[in-house]
């Protein structure tokens, strides 16, 4: 028993470490001196914080417009997948109709083509339909990678909400629809936040459909990727640094409820 | 005025048919409980009445409209389900004063309303807290009070005290009653308890198989059965149902079965005759326990006691009446062991008589159509 206990918290540890210690490395490194980066032996730690790379890196040609384009486009995200996934999801957890399983398992299949495979495919018809090289256009596909999450996660939010208070809005006087919307919705509404969120960094983290399906509108990912061989070592660090803040500061706001989504109990 | 109307009511879930053809008039303010042993519909019928469920046949009335296709808030019901579904992001108060937001009832009107239904209820105290603070009788007031407050026509509820300890429920259901007197409405509970259904209903009826087998006043009920599954689905313990053959000897009907002989009275004459055989039913309480024998052995049956049990305000008998198990009810107080030998007789007047293969209730006039 108490093996097992070690064994389980060595393996978190190393999880973690495996995870953090990148994203430590880069902090440090966005936030050194430009000298001392490139001086050798370089200090773990930097003698004095600097703002120095950052300044360079948010001054840079294309930054700030991609930055831009990056929150439209997963705002944007957020609303489509939102909008098309939510009500699937809760189709999904409310009604029985034909083919439903399938549906839920139709669901999950599209995340098994990987998106390089679709790439070329997806570059045509984009350019097909005059949406190649646009905001909407990327969004789409951002909000097509998001949705088996969204509706999946969505279904299984509405299930928690006992069908029964709907019921109960109707014989008090609301239609369905306003049942949904008075009682389900705000129930599910915390829920709906964080899948929400958890979608715009999603988005917020996507490189490789932006890289594809964009040219002179691309979001941040992107356009750090294509500058990427052409750019001193302090824009990578801070460009890196810059793009993980978002995400992290968004899930630790939502973390609670991203765990309670997939079924753990965070504890107190 | 709201009485209530059922005609032909069919609600199928696939190939189950949860309400089967059923014809039901409710009386305007009338207190009417659906009993019945778990899955004979009693569930599907309410949501019918309430327009959650859509039936399959047939048509709903309340009062003089026709409400099958209305959706079910404008019914005029007002329902309490089982699990009270209380909207747990609302306070009580607001919980309460739902139906009349949704029905843009001033808010002044409102809150005097909810006020009005919250202290007839004894939750004046509560309004401010969220379901989640409450315990399972006070949420149980909730989900009532927030059905009244809209001062529904009709009021249905599902097994309203099923989540309650016994000593609430029995608090409660005294409650409801005099709840019913307060209020104006017509009133439809279901249950599948026996003693809430004869404390409570004006009428009792009784499902099975999403048929209404029995409906009547709660005493006709328990004295007359329709057949032999009201008889053992009401009392507890329930009907005895003895199988017996009838015989004519020397110009008298005899009952004859495993272990005695009797000559019913001839009154009886019309509901034996042209049969060969019939189930008696008998109430534990109207045996009568006699230790010696009796003078006149005619009607009286002998028998052997194998269990004797004490419930507080009688004492039980288990009976064996040469194999078959009789239930019996005697005085707390009556001496009698296990063992012992007894003689066994009845009030005639309270004895039921069923058809040996339909086991429906024989009644004269039965007999004559
Ligand atoms: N939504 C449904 N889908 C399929 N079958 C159903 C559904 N609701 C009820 N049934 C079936 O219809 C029959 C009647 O169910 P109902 O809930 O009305 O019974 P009930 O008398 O209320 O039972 P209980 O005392 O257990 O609540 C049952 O056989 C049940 O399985
Ligand atoms: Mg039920």
């Amino acid at each position: 028993m108490r093996l097992r206990k070690v064994a389980f918290y060595a393996v978190a540890i190393l999880f973690a470490v495996w995870t953090i210690l990148p994203i430590v490395l880069i902090a440090l490194a966005a936030l050194t001196p430009r000298q001392e980066l490139y001086s050798w032996p370089r200090q773990f730690v930097p003698s004095t914080i600097s703002l120095e790379s950052f300044q360079f890196f948010v001054n840079s040609h294309g930054v700030l417009a991609s930055t831009g384009r990056s929150v439209i486009v997963a705002v944007a995200t957020v609303l489509i997948a939102l909008l098309v996934g939510a009500p699937a999801g809760y189709a999904l957890a409310r009604f029985r109709f034909r083919g439903k399983e399938a549906f839920r398992i139709g669901i999950l299949l599209t995340r098994m083509f990987p998106t390089s495979l679709l790439a070329i495919p997806l570059a045509v018809l984009y350019l097909k339909t005059n949406i190649y090289d646009t905001i909407l256009g990327l969004a789409f596909m951002h909000a097509a990678l998001a949705m088996p999450f969204v509706v999946l996660i969505t279904s299984s939010l509405f299930l928690k909400v006992p069908y029964d208070l709907e019921e109960a809005a109707m014989t008090l006087g609301c239609s369905r629809i306003g049942a949904f919307a008075r009682v389900s919705l705000p129930i599910a509404l915390p829920s709906l936040v964080a899948a929400g969120i958890y979608t715009f960094v999603l988005s917020w983290n996507e490189v490789f459909a932006s890289a594809v399906l964009t040219v002179h509108n691309r979001t941040l990912p992107a356009h750090i990727i294509s500058t990427l061989n052409v750019s001193p070592l302090n824009f990578k660090f801070a460009g890196g640094f810059f793009m993980i803040i978002p995400a992290l500061i968004f899930i630790f706001i939502v973390r609670r409820y991203l765990l309670s989504m997939w079924g753990v109990a965070i504890n107190k | 005025m709201a009485d209530v109307r059922l005609e032909q009511v069919t609600r199928r879930f696939g190939s189950v048919v949860a309400v089967n053809n059923v014809d039901l008039h409710i009386k305007d303010k009338e207190f009417m409980v659906f009993l019945g042993p778990s899955g004979c519909g009693k569930t599907t019928t309410l949501r019918s009445i309430a327009g959650l469920e859509k039936i399959d046949q047939g048509r709903i009335f309340l009062g003089e409209r026709d409400v099958t296709e209305l959706p079910p808030g404008q019914r005029g019901i007002g329902m309490v389900f089982q699990s009270y579904a209380l909207f747990p992001h609302m306070t009580i108060a607001d919980n309460i004063g739902f139906g009349l937001k949704i029905k843009k009832v001033p808010a002044s009107v409102m809150a005097e309303r909810v006020n009005r239904v919250a202290q007839l209820l004894y939750l004046d105290n509560l309004l401010h807290r969220y379901p989640g603070q409450l315990s399972g009788g006070q949420r149980q007031r909730v989900a009532v009070a927030r059905a009244l407050v809209i001062e529904p026509a009709v009021l249905l509820m599902d097994e309203p005290l099923s989540n309650l300890d016994a000593l609430l429920r029995l608090q409660m259901r005294a409650e409801l009653k005099k709840l019913h007197h307060a209020i104006n409405a017509t009133t439809i509970y279901v249950t599948h308890d026996q003693v809430e259904a004869l404390s409570l209903g004006d009428r009792i009826a009784v499902m099975k198989d999403g048929q209404i087998v029995q409906c009547d006043v709660p005493m006709e009920i328990y004295d007359k059965p329709a057949n032999v599954f009201v008889g053992s689905f009401i009392g507890n313990p329930p009907m005895n149902f003895i199988r017996g053959e009838i015989m004519r000897e020397n110009g008298q009907l005899l009952i004859k079965g495993r272990g005695f002989s009797i000559t019913p009275s001839t009154r009886f004459t019309p509901i034996l005759q042209g049969r060969s055989e019939i189930i008696l039913g008998i109430r534990p309480e109207n045996f009568r326990v006699q230790f010696h024998e009796p003078t006149d052995t005619t009607n009286a049956v002998r028998a052997s006691v194998e269990v004797v049990e004490l419930l507080g305000n009688i004492r039980l008998l288990t009976i064996d009446l040469s194999g078959s198990i009789l239930k019996v009810s005697v005085e707390p107080h009556t001496a009698v062991n296990p063992g012992e030998n007894v003689w066994l007789t009845w009030n005639e007047d309270k004895l039921c008589f069923y058809d040996s293969e339909t086991e429906w209730a024989i009644t004269p006039s039965r007999v004559s159509a």
